[in-house]
Formats: C-alpha cells, structure tokens, sequence
C-alpha cells in the first residue's frame, strides 16, 4: 500500500529501476545519471520525511507494512519464548508476552499485536486487547519482577477493545490494575510506542521509568478520527483534529509526556524493519542499563514523580 | 358566538421587565414523569420519592449529604485549567472553559473538601458533571493528587465521588497522563493503608472508570447509575449487536463483581462510615 505523500518518491523509485535495467540491456554508461536520481530521491524523501503533518506520521503509524510487535520481538532478541494466559479467563491474542534473550541476558516483552492478513488481523482483534489481556500483561510483569527481569514493553493499539464482554469483564477495572500496579514493579520499565497509542488501551501497559516513542508514532487520548466525530460531529476533520490534539513523538516530547523518540529509517520504518528495530533495540537497552544503576526505591518514586509532574494548571 | 371576554386594547401591553416567569426549578420532573416539589427533593437526599430515581446531582449536594452539619473546608480551591495546546475544535477551549465556569459557578470539574462526617475527618473529592460533562483534564487529575496527598499526611480515609464522561479531549495527552497521575497517588495511599472508598456515580465512564473509579478498597454505588470503559453507543458501533437490557448499570457492574454493594443515596453516609469503623476495627459510630 501507498501513501500519498510516499507516491512521488516510489515514482522517482521506479525509474531508477528502469533506468539501471536500461543501462544494463544497452551496455551504455548512464552511471552519472543514476546517481543523480538517487541523490534526487534522497533529497526528495528527506524532505518529504522532514515536513510530514501529524495526520501524515498517524498515517505512517498505521501503514499496513510496518512491523508490529512480534516482527521486533524476533529481530531484537537471540531466542524468544512466548508466555499465554491470564490464568483466569482465557489468553489474549491482541495482547503477546514472554522472555526474550538480548546479548545474553533475560528481559520480558509485552506488546499489543495486530494481524497482517484478514485472518490474523481478526484473530489479533485489530490489537484491541480485552480485559484478560492487560491480565495477561500484568501476570507476566509480576513474574518478572519476582525473578528480577527487566521489563520492555511494545504500544501499538488502535485502543482496548471497546466490546460488550470486554465491559461484563471489567476492562476499566483491568486497565485500573495495570496503572497502579506498575508503579509499585520494583524492576526496571521501559515503554516505547511502535506505532499507534490510543488512550487508556495504549497507557494500561505504559507506565515506565522511561516511555519513547518512535518518530512516526501517535500516542494521545483519543484517535483523531473518533475526536473529529465527538466534537466536530463528523468523520471529516480528523487532519484538523490530529492538529489539534498535538500527537507525534516530537509534540509529546516538547509537552514532557515522554522521555525521548527513537530515530527510524529515513522512509519510515516499513521500509527497512532490521534497521528499525536496531535503532529501537538500542535506545531501550541504554535506558534500562541507565535504571539498572538505580534501587528499586528510587526508581518507584521517580517514576511517580515523573507522571505526577505531568498536566498544566493555574493556581 | 360572542366572546366573554374582550380585549380593549390590542397586543401585550406589559413590559418585558414586569413580565411574571413562573419560577424556575420549583417542580422536578423524573424520567418516569414523576413530579415531585424541589424542596421536597432536597430533603429526600435528591432522591425522587415515588420512583426512587436518584437524580444526578453535584459536589454542592453530596457534601451537604457527607459532612455533618454541611460544614467543610474546600481544599485547593484555586486551581482552574490553563489551556497549554490552544485546543480549538469548533469552539476555542479557552472559550468553553469560561463559558462552563459562568454557567456552573465552578473553577473546575472536581472539588476536594475535608470535614467531619459523623464526628470523624474524612476527605472527599467530588465531580461535578455540569462542568464540560465531568471531564477529567490536568485539574480534576491535579486537584485529586493533592487530595490523596492530604489524605496521605494526615491519615484521614479519602472518598472519591466520580461523576463523569472520562478524559478531557481539549487537553489531549494531558488528560491520558491524569489517568497515570492518580493511580500513582492511589497506589502510595494504599502503601499507607489509608481506606480509600470509590463512589461510582451517574454516570462514571472512559477514563475515569478506567483509573481512580475502579482503585477503591471498595467500589460502591447508587441505584441505577451507568458504569462502564466504553459508552453505550461506542459499544453498540463497535459490536453491531443489540445492548441487554441493564448493560451497564451499577446492578449489572455489581453482578459482575466490580462493585462491592449499592447504596440507597440516603444510606451513604451511615454505609461509608461503617465500612470505616470495621475496616479500622474501631467502635462503630452512630
């Protein structure tokens, strides 16, 4: 799938291809003139990259090619084992944990994932997870802290799934849960958002020491579309409505409400995974071995600092 | 046929400033249509008499309900939103906030109050769902820190009375991030084992379910209130199936085991002090 804004670049793309086919065919020496097309591209995909509008990087962040939560997983980790269940009522396939192994050492990953394929995507539930998967998520953060792992933990949710079990089930209460319960983990959190953050179903896994987000991400109270809907009255200001509710990594980071963004793949992330969980798998293990030096203590209240510093009144 | 009356001149001869109103709010009207006399209402704890029906009232009425004497002293009363993202949907935020407090009288849409309630300190902090329909932004979260902050230092219970939409869409992130900011608080409450009582009244949704609503050491309620993460309407779009009937009232959020009882409005008072006295294993106060 194509973006607006990525069409002039995939056509300037293919005819480079054409052009090196051309040179290839013919024998003839075009090699300067590819060159300045690639430059050309680069330029060009800089630039693009450079001045995307917010509707444009939420559109990156839903981008049907980007990699989701288990795509990072298996290229971060040396050996990964997935953990399922809440023990209680069923296993969350909208929510994935387990162990993962990075340069020896054990860490436990949580993240929404959502499907590639109808099929997956139905089974994944759109990564709309129910109650029983911030159980899950929080069985697992539990353990973790009882062997002193490290948690990581992956946003990437159009919101909790807004379903009439999920709410005989108690998604507020689960949710509720999931947020005091990791301010009291006594080992490191670090949270980063991959792709979309919507509202509580988004922040029932993000209370970190640290939470980054990726520069094509959105992480807000609600998806724009559905804030055009409520105060707009209508499906079509969801652009202005992405204005005005300042969603990127780079707005978050200038209100405070995050700890840093992590570089992607000029492109986006889509266009180069390996490259992208790189940078990713590099920013968070700097964090965590920054929190490794700290006791449990002082992590616990300055992640509550932290998030009670957040909001902007008047006295 | 001859009129029996006749006007001898024509038009409204009364000026619009003698023009009589009938006074307003004299009478309440229940979604039943029963009537019943204001007065009559207020002394029945807003509660209408024949039907039952538990009208939606504000934190003006409930600490009049809580504190004896309706003697308190509003903590941080100052506090009021600024409007850090200059939110603007159809209205300008900065806009609706100052139509909201000159139609409310209300800085915001939460107040804390400490006072005795039957002869013992107790902390409350109520919302107010006429102000922009009880959403949570920086102050609601703000105000309700302090509250748990006072709560925390003096060792006093605290009493959450949550009456809202959920989140505050004007101050996008910065409301998302309240979510965190009270149950943050919360959770140091509890490591102070101070008893933290959560009244989830009409109607407590979105946001505020999905944080301080749900955190009490115990959840309670009002007949017939709506609780739930998702509202109604989302949850029909979502799933395309027909509601149940009762979906999502305090006795179907009881039935499936999030709240621990519900009480008559005119109950409250004595219920949440004996849930106190026994929890503190103190003499039972009359």
């Amino acid at each position: 799938m194509l973006l607006d804004f990525e069409k002039p670049i995939t056509e300037l793309e293919a005819k480079l291809d054409a052009m090196k086919k051309l040179a290839q065919e013919s024998e003839s020496d075009i090699a300067a003139a590819v060159k300045t097309l690639e430059n050309k591209i680069h330029k060009l995909k800089e630039e693009t990259f450079k001045n995307l509008t917010r509707w444009q990087r939420v559109q990156l962040s839903r981008h049907p090619d980007r990699p989701y939560t288990l795509d990072y997983i298996y290229e971060i980790t040396d050996d990964f084992i997935e953990l399922h269940g809440d023990r209680n009522m069923g296993d969350d396939k909208a929510m994935v944990g387990g162990l993962g192994i990075i340069n020896k050492k054990s860490y436990m990953i949580i993240g929404q994932q959502k499907g590639r394929n109808t099929k997956q995507r139905q089974m994944r539930n759109f990564g709309m997870a129910n109650p029983e998967g911030y159980r899950k998520a929080l069985r697992l953060m539990k353990t973790a802290e009882k062997f002193d792992i490290p948690i990581i933990t992956l946003i990437d949710t159009p919101g909790a799934f807004p379903g009439l079990e999920a709410e005989e089930r108690g998604q507020g209460e689960a949710i509720a849960r999931n947020l005091k319960e990791m301010f009291q983990l006594k080992v490191p959190v670090v949270c980063a958002i991959i792709g979309e953050g919507a509202s509580g179903g988004a922040l029932g896994i993000a209370i970190g020491d640290k939470v980054l987000m990726m520069e094509n991400t959105w992480y807000s109270v609600i998806s724009p579309e559905s804030c055009s809907s409520i105060l707009w009255r209508s499906w079509d200001y969801k652009e202005q409505a992405a204005e005005a509710l300042k969603l990127t990594a780079k707005d978050m980071l200038s209100l405070k409400l995050i700890d840093g963004v992590i570089k992607e793949p000029l492109g986006g992330a889509h266009n180069d995974t390996k490259a992208a969980a790189d940078f990713l798998k590099k920013a968070i293990l700097k964090e965590i071995k920054a929190l490794q030096k700290l006791t449990p203590e002082e992590r616990i209240s300055q992640r509550i600092d932290k998030f009670c510093d957040m909001g902007v009144v008047s006295e | 046929m001859t009129a029996w009356f006749k006007r001898t001149e024509k038009g409204i001869q009364t000026a619009t400033e003698q023009k009589k109103d009938t006074p307003k709010g004299l009478w309440y009207k229940s979604p039943t249509g029963k009537i019943v006399e204001s007065e009559e209402l207020a002394k029945n704890y807003y509660v209408s008499p024949e039907d039952d029906y538990h009208v939606r009232i504000g934190s003006k009425e409930y600490f009049e309900i809580l504190f004896d004497d309706n003697k308190f002293r509003e903590l941080d009363s100052k506090l009021s939103s600024k409007d850090p993202l200059k939110f603007e949907d159809t209205k300008k935020y900065s806009d609706r906030l100052k139509a909201a407090q000159k139609k409310t009288g209300l800085k915001d849409a939460v107040r804390t109050a400490v006072g005795k309630s039957l002869g013992k300190d107790l902390v409350v902090s109520c919302m107010d769902f006429t102000f922009i329909g009880g959403s949570m932004g920086s102050v609601v979260g703000e105000k309700i820190a302090r509250g748990i902050d006072y709560s925390i230092k003096k060792g006093i219970p605290f009493v959450m009375i949550s009456k809202s939409g959920g989140a505050r869409m004007m101050e996008a992130a910065l409301s998302l991030m309240q979510l965190a900011k009270t149950s943050a608080k919360l959770a140091q409450l509890a490591e102070a084992k101070i008893p933290y009582i959560s009244l989830c009244t009409d109607p407590t949704t979105g946001g505020t379910t999905a944080s301080y609503a749900m955190l009490g050491d115990i959840n309670i309620s009002e007949p017939g209130a709506l609780i739930g993460f998702a509202g109604p309407r989302v949850v029909k779009e979502a799933t395309g199936k027909d509601l149940p009937e009762g979906f999502q009232t305090s006795e179907f959020v009881l039935e499936h085991g999030f709240l621990d009882f519900i009480s008559h409005r005119s109950e409250l008072k004595k219920k949440i002090n004996l849930y106190i006295d026994l929890i503190q294993n103190n003499p039972i106060r009359e």
